[in-house]
């Protein structure tokens, strides 16, 4: 996995509560059996008429998105399927962390395995963050994991809420797979003395 | 000893172990696989030379590309493929699968409690979002991502946090017409869609002992549209007759342990919960969805909200968008609004009592010229039950197509697509934009009222046909 430590970028700023993973890649694009590619997948529908044409949208053109590695969107984001593909794209489009004031639980650890950062802001915050990038979208914003801080410029700093030991996975850019496979005693000892009764 | 919820009790059988500073190592107990969600999962344990830890509780089958025309051919090659990788891994792995060969094959969600995979008191894992549909039966299942599919296949644990408790209560006699679908309407329409974030929902009260387990099965699937990562209900004789004789349910002296055990998962009586729900099952109505999400519930005689009165800004613009793209107005009612398709299917309402009941609405009429109908049993074995009992020649003689077993119109990665502007009744669980093909238009339902629809070729109050 990757690391992550801190970045400094412009963002883009989607208001829009409840964007479910269907919205950030429609299921008829899972179909591929790799990780890779998906970018050119994300908000798809947003973005593309039914021919394959880019269509007139208010958040994507094609100048300078992809070097915006921050995505500020509204509460509950990422609700809906579990689909991982939702992540892989949001990181090939090259986002590196997204900003809600809530995100769905699935689409949540599936950030963290993936060192997408999800940084959830108290609404006001967030609702705070939306007018400062109305009224300047070149502000440019850092993400401190370390600090776990989201700094706007000189005049904001807002404090957001992380996992612990999610969070030294991703400053280490160490996955849960090894650690997990430390504990192999333990999980033989509780297979020994645990009652599953599927039977054939 | 501290009194605990149903939640803890099955969360605490399960702790591997526990270090200070990092979450829970939980164990789990059965993980079910499907094409979509698994490739990348089995491409990683290869990369990495692992190998599958206990194939023995993997089960895996097809349903998300699959065909329900002529389930043997799937056209769009991508599809096939996809399912041809999940035949590979599966066959390299050593995971039974239940494919397209297989009198099993169905929906993920509905095979597992018919197969009796699904039992009181397990862990269940699998990379779908309604494997909270499980919980029906008194378990911890939840989705999980493809890392998380990988983790599992490795090492049948994973690490998670707690999740937070809520008791929804759903006391009364529910009325006619009244299904499992317009409760947990009423349930999300209550608490929102972010309502059970970080939740896992357990489900109680006079009305939900009384359910059948497919009507419970219903209610657990849809958790996760009130955000909810899982849902339960304590099992009882429902749940253990349901279970008995099934293929993978304990079998003689060890049914009779299971079931000595499965009688102790219940909650304490004064078990403390984060968050305690309340709802009047006499109060419940059937319900159909305006708008693009599944919070949108309302009577086909109430008027669809105006925008102008929401609660706020953000609000307010949500239901903008849900309006236009929906093509509905504020105080219209759905009372009458025609429709074009009707798609009785998916793991929320495809199995056999569901095609029961539609059937009766059916029976002896005709589906509306102009509209296209399709029952898609969830599974191959509730197609032939379905058959067996012929609901399927109900459903034909009316009009209505009869097709196999899968996800179908439920997500449209497959043939089955509702065309852009087209309105489509469903029975499913998601009515978000495009999910039922771009552009599609989706009202969500019960089977039932879905039945009523399709004769009249508009939404009606299914009430008027009991
Ligand atoms: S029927 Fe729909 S919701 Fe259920 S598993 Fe299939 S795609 Fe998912």
């Amino acid at each position: 996995m990757k690391k992550f430590t801190k970045i400094a970028s412009t963002c883009l700023p989607i208001e829009t509560e409840n964007i479910d993973t269907d919205q950030i890649v429609p299921a008829r694009f899972l179909k591929i059996t790799t990780r890779e590619g998906f970018g050119k997948y994300l908000f798809y529908d947003w973005r593309f008429d039914k021919n394959g044409k880019p269509k007139e949208n208010k958040y994507f053109d094609y100048s300078n998105n992809r070097s915006i590695k921050i995505l500020v969107a509204g509460n509950n984001f990422g609700c809906g399927s579990s689909r991982e593909h939702a992540v892989w794209a949001l990181q090939d489009f090259g986002f590196e962390t997204i900003i809600s004031s809530s995100f769905g639980d699935i689409f949540y650890n599936n950030c963290l395995k993936n060192a997408l950062l999800p940084v959830v802001l108290k609404p006001v915050e967030l609702n705070k963050l939306f007018k400062i990038l109305e009224k300047n979208s070149k502000t440019k914003i850092t993400i401190d994991l370390i600090d776990q801080e989201v700094i706007v410029g000189d005049n904001y700093i807002f404090s957001f809420p992380i996992d612990n030991f999610r969070k030294t996975c991703l400053l280490k850019g160490v996955d849960e797979l090894g650690y997990i496979f430390s504990h192999e005693k333990n999980i033989s000892a509780f297979e020994r003395r645990h009652q599953i009764f599927i039977s054939r | 000893m501290k009194s605990r919820t149903l939640f803890q009790k099955i969360w605490d059988n399960h702790v591997v172990t526990q270090e200070k500073g990092a979450p829970v190592l939980l164990y789990i107990d059965a993980h079910i696989l499907h094409e979509v969600t698994t490739p990348q999962a089995f491409a990683n344990l290869r990369k990495k030379g692992l190998k599958v830890r206990r194939a023995g509780l993997t089960f895996a089958t097809c349903d998300h590309n699959v065909s329900t025309i002529d389930q043997h051919n799937i056209r769009d090659a991508i599809s096939r493929l996809q399912v041809e990788t999940l035949y590979k891994n599966c066959h390299d792995f050593g995971i039974p699968l239940y494919g397209l060969d297989s009198p099993y094959q169905g929906i993920v969600h509905v095979i597992g409690p018919e197969l009796g995979i699904t039992q009181p008191g397990m862990t269940i894992v699998c990379g779908d979002s309604h494997t909270s549909t499980h919980g029906a039966f008194g378990n911890l299942s939840f989705g999980i991502g493809t890392t998380e599919v990988e983790y599992v296949l490795a090492t049948q644990c994973l690490l998670q946090n707690p999740m937070k408790t809520m008791k929804i209560i759903i006391d009364g006699k529910l009325g006619k017409g009244v299904s499992a679908k317009d409760i947990i309407l009423t349930v999300i329409s209550k608490i929102g869609t972010k309502g059970g974030v970080g939740y896992c929902i357990e489900y109680t009260g006079e009305t939900i002992k009384e359910l059948n387990m497919e009507e419970r099965m219903t209610i657990c699937n849809m958790s996760i549209e009130a955000g909810a990562r899982a849902g339960m209900i304590a099992p009882d004789d429902i749940t253990f007759n349901y279970l008995k004789g099934r293929k993978f349910s304990p079998k003689g002296k060890k049914w009779d342990g299971a079931v000595k055990y499965w009688k102790t998962l219940k909650s304490d009586k004064d078990a403390k919960y984060d968050n305690v729900i309340k709802i009047d099952a006499g109060k419940i109505a059937p319900l159909i969805t305006w708008g693009t999400d599944p919070s949108t519930g309302i009577t086909t005689k109430e008027k669809i909200p105006n925008p102008k009165y929401a609660k706020s800004e953000n609000e307010r613009k949500n239901m903008e968008r849900a309006l236009s793209y929906m093509d509905l107005k504020p105080g219209m009612k759905l009372e009458g609004f025609p429709i074009n398709y009707v798609f009785i299917g998916s793991c929320t309402n495809a199995r056999l009592s569901d095609l029961r009941e539609a059937s009766k609405i059916i029976k002896g009429r005709k589906v509306k010229n102009g509209v296209n109908a399709w029952v898609v049993p969830g599974s191959r074995q509730v197609k032939l039950a379905a058959e067996k009992e012929g609901l399927d020649k109900i459903f034909k003689d009316a009009g209505f197509d009869w097709r196999w077993s899968g996800c179908s119109a439920c997500i449209a990665m497959n043939d089955d697509k509702i065309p852009a502007g087209k309105y489509c009744i469903s029975t499913s669980n998601r009515n978000y934009e495009g999910r039922q093909g771009p552009g599609a238009r989706t009202f969500l339902a019960s089977p039932i009222m879905a039945a009523a629809a399709a004769i009249e070729g508009k939404i009606v109050d299914v009430r008027k046909y009991l």
